[in-house]
């Protein structure tokens, strides 16, 4: 690997950490403005996965020197990564759409968040007594 | 690239003064790629006498319901479920990946590549040795309270997932421990593959001269690389579910437990393909050595199988048309599944196109070879009406869909294997097997593989189901006329399984009895008849050698001898 | 091994052997996480309320510090690689064992972040968000928890006696891969509500 130049590293490093900092204040923003529907989304979309996905760019091509590897090594991790996507827009076909005619389904969207409303109210009111609460839980859960 | 010098001498002078290894060095621990291919040939050979027994067992009692059988005594169900799970576990895990990619490709790749050894020859060895521990752990799992795992090959979630349901509260997750730690085995080895014929190639060994055999290895390992990921997940989120009472496919708790045939499904249809193409690499190598001819449309065949590789990524579905899925995505695995008959077939037709005009020689590898083709053929044919949703609806889960696949794993992981045994038989031991003795063999192995599955393909479309412990119990099966035909097939598979007697018998006493041979028996052009019979540690011995041409030039025009070693220096070049 | 095998100082790709099979160690990797990934995917596009729900309950600030760590361990183990290409070898073990030092806080701060949820109620088996948080974690966690003991190993058995200088590159390799598996798992477990 002698011979070619290395970009600076801390440059990079830096880059990575700026765009880690947004990521992480882009959906506190989103809370605090009160934002809700479309343009939440979007923004907790862009600034958390897009920036990973920034992210995972930089470091894959400075750090691992992707962009100055063989062109081998950048097929085989992209060949991976689509046969992924292959995966799973393959079963999303499936499983977005798990409701049959044949069977019913005891699990529901709604008694699950309650439940977890629930547990959450629940968890409020013993605050400190975390021990006992935990095995109140279990119990719980155990059926 | 300071650290790869081509320093390719200096090879023959530093073992010379070795003193000799003891027997765990030479054979137990060894790293050398064709000890480790033999330990996972005789392992994987061991492990198909144990699923053969299996199979034995529950035939016997399909055919003879309730009576005891010789060398069992009365089967429980869950006994049956067990062996038939344990059955399908070892034939694919234990038997087809071991033979067909760890052993000919340990054995083959570096020999046919012209180097040495592997590039990681101790992660070689760490391979073998972490297969030969998932073998154990798997029949271990006999052993264990509760039984062996009876929930099918499959493993579908929540039978698997909870020990209330399939009572084997040990056995299932010892069965997917050893499951796991087999993946890990091929994983690490097919790197290994996969690495060595990228980096390690002889000299002057172009992309196109690679022998079939090491491309067909090579995808395999890719192939099984690529889609076994989302299954070792899977297997740790079902661990979780068998052993901590996680809800991962748990539909009450939220989960979703086709999710887990997805995960499985992914890895188990490339998974056909894996055991596959090494089988249609053995076919292609012993089709051209005893058809005396270059091997028809060698480019058109590694496309189609690397086309094949990236078409069995679009599949796995058609396993699922009836457990829920839904009836828009049927159309979409329809059509990839009738499309991958395409390359498959272009790949078959090549090889009897190979065979036109060629100056045939019938000896038991080339029988195997052919009837490799042929029945595979039908196997494949087969398929297709179980990959059209519309009649698989009617066809799933009946012994059609049993026969068919049969009609493909036998030809792969017996027929394919068998002709690889007996052609490279004496590149491994330095002496011949028995032709006569062979192809007794070869007659009553086809014979009676052909006699177990033909009835059970009748017995399917008549809707006979798979994985039912007594058909006595269901009136509409238990007609006589099903009986003779379950009867008929029992008894050709005691045929087949008596048929091997004289193979084990010609393999063991050929080791040491058999005719002895040059480098070259069956003058065949591939580099691995270059080195010695059997190679000694470093193959080639001091020089490496250097490739010239394609691995397929027989009977060219204009030269007296109708092969071509692909390292002899061209004449313009000798002289 | 007594002899030296002439099939490892063959590259016919360019690329060191040693590497191109850590690039495929990477790909299956790919494929092993992802797996996992497209799963939880799926759970959570199914079960978008109670899932975010419950997602309210990991604790951002030590997500974020994980992150921190992780980042800087890839600075360093990058800084490794340039000082083992200058065959420096007390650099080095320097930026190896440093990585490894960030490693630990980012276990020690998994063991704090896994043991206040547990105190808390929140185990593996509270629901399926939970049952996918600790695996998908702890794989990770075992990941790190590989790389750190090979880096402790190369650096003590190779770097010290100054051979196999590539093997500060490959397990650079793997660890930035690590690394950019928490980039995504990140925002998955602990940023998206």
């Amino acid at each position: 690997m002698a011979g070619h130049k290395h970009p600076s590293y801390l440059k990079i490093y830096f880059t990575l950490l700026i765009l880690f900092i947004i990521s992480v204040l882009g959906p506190e923003l989103a809370e605090i403005l009160g934002l809700e529907g479309v343009s939440r989304v979007v923004l907790v979309l862009s600034t958390a996965f897009g920036i990973a996905i920034w992210k995972a760019y930089l470091v894959c091509a400075y750090f691992m020197h992707l962009k100055v590897e063989k062109i081998y090594a950048p097929y085989i991790l992209l060949a991976c990564l689509s046969l992924l996507f292959v995966f799973f827009f393959g079963t999303a076909t499936d499983a977005m759409f798990a409701n049959g005619h044949n069977w019913v389904k005891e699990y529901s969207e709604e008694k699950a968040l309650a439940e977890v409303i629930a547990r959450d109210e629940h968890h409020e009111d013993d605050h400190g007594h975390s021990e006992s609460h935990d095995d109140s839980h279990s119990e719980e859960k155990s059926h | 690239m300071a650290e790869v010098a081509h320093a390719e001498v200096g090879h023959g002078e530093h073992h010379d003064d070795h003193h000799e290894p003891s027997f765990w060095s030479k054979y137990i621990f060894s790293t050398d790629h064709k000890i480790i291919g033999f330990q996972y040939m005789f392992t994987g050979m061991a492990m198909a006498l144990i699923g053969g027994y299996f199979a034995y067992v529950f035939r016997m009692q399909l055919a003879f319901p309730g009576s005891s059988i010789p060398f069992w005594g009365t089967l429980s169900p869950a006994a049956y479920n067990s062996l038939v799970t344990n059955h399908g576990t070892i034939m694919i895990f234990w038997v087809a990946m071991p033979v067909l990619i760890a052993a000919m490709g340990n054995f083959l790749i570096p020999l046919m590549i012209g180097c040495d050894d592997m590039v990681f020859p101790r992660i070689n060895r760490l391979s073998y040795q972490i297969f030969l521990l998932s073998a154990i752990v798997l029949l271990a799992s006999f052993f264990v309270p509760g039984g062996a795992f009876g929930g099918a090959w499959t493993s579908y979630a929540p039978l698997s997932a909870k020990a209330q349901y399939n009572s084997t509260p040990f056995g299932a997750p010892l069965w997917l421990i050893a499951v796991t730690l087999e993946i890990v085995a091929f994983l690490l080895g097919g790197i290994n593959f996969i690495t060595t014929t990228m980096n390690a190639r002889a000299k002057g060994m172009k992309i196109y001269d690679i022998p079939m055999m090491v491309w067909m290895i090579v995808i395999a390992s890719i192939l099984f690389m690529c889609s076994v990921g989302p299954l070792v997940a899977g297997a740790v989120m079902l661990l979780f579910d068998q052993t901590l009472g996680t809800a991962f496919f748990d539909a009450n708790a939220g989960g979703d437990p086709v999710l887990w045939q997805h995960l499985f499904w992914f890895f188990g249809h490339p998974e056909v393909y894996v055991v596959l193409l090494p089988a249609m690499g053995i076919v292609a190598e012993v089709t051209c050595t005893f058809a005396r001819k270059k091997l028809f449309a060698y480019k058109l065949i590694l496309y189609s199988s690397i086309g094949l590789g990236i078409l069995s990524f679009f599949v796995w579905a058609h396993h699922q048309f009836i457990s829920g899925v839904d009836p828009r995505a049927t159309y979409l695995f329809t059509t990839t599944t009738l499309l991958i008959s395409i390359p498959v077939a272009i790949i078959l037709f090549a090889f009897v196109a190979t065979l036109y005009g060629g100056s045939i020689r019938f000896t038991t590898a080339m029988l195997f070879a052919l009837a490799f083709t042929g029945e595979f053929l039908l196997g494949g044919v087969t398929g297709i009406w179980l990959g059209s949703s519309g009649t698989d609806i009617y066809l799933h889960d009946t012994y059609f869909v049993l026969a068919h696949f049969h009609y493909t794993f036998v030809p792969i992981a017996i027929i394919a294997t068998f002709a690889a045994i007996y052609y490279w038989f004496p590149k491994m031991f330095g002496r011949k097997m028995n032709e006569t003795w062979g192809k007794i063999h070869f007659w009553g192995t086809i014979i009676g593989f052909n006699g177990i599955f033909i009835p059970l393909f009748i017995l399917g479309a008549g809707g006979q189901h798979r994985r039912i412990y007594n058909f006595q119990n269901y009136p509409d099966l238990a007609g006589a006329d099903m009986q003779d035909m379950r009867v008929f097939a029992t008894l050709s598979l005691i045929v087949m399984l008596v048929f091997q007697i004289p193979f084990i018998v010609n393999f063991i006493v050929s080791i040491k009895r058999g005719e002895k041979v040059g480098k070259n028996p069956w003058k065949a052009n591939t580099l691995e008849w270059v080195a010695p019979s059997p190679p000694p540690h470093g193959n080639f011995g001091p020089v490496l050698p250097e490739v010239y041409r394609g691995p397929y030039e027989y009977s060219v025009e204009g030269r007296e001898k109708d092969y071509w070693p692909q390292n002899e220096k061209p004449e313009s070049e000798a002289t | 091994m007594a002899h030296q095998i002439i099939a490892t100082s063959r590259s016919r790709t360019g690329i060191p052997t040693g590497r191109l099979a850590v690039w495929w160690v990477i790909g299956s990797e790919i494929l092993i996480f992802g797996g996992l990934i497209a799963t939880y995917l799926l759970n959570r596009f199914n079960h978008g309320p109670s899932w975010s729900a419950e997602a309210a309950h990991t604790n951002t600030f030590i997500g974020a510090a994980n992150t921190f760590w992780l980042l800087t361990s890839s600075l360093f183990v990058v800084l490794a690689h340039a000082a083992s290409e200058r065959r420096d070898a007390r650099k080095t073990r320097m930026w190896i064992w440093l990585t490894i030092m960030l490693g630990g806080f980012f276990m020690g701060f998994k063991t704090y972040e896994y043991t206040t949820e547990i105190l808390h109620g929140y185990t593996i088996f509270t629901s399926n968000f939970w049952s996918f948080y600790y695996t998908a974690t702890g794989l990770h966690g075992f990941h790190v928890v590989c790389g750190m003991v090979i880096m402790a190993i190369i650096a003590e058995n190779d770097i010290k006696n100054e051979r196999n200088w590539h093997r500060v590159e490959n397990i650079g390799l793997y660890w930035h891969f690590v690394d950019i598996v928490w980039i995504f798992l990140f925002p998955l477990m602990y940023i998206a509500k």
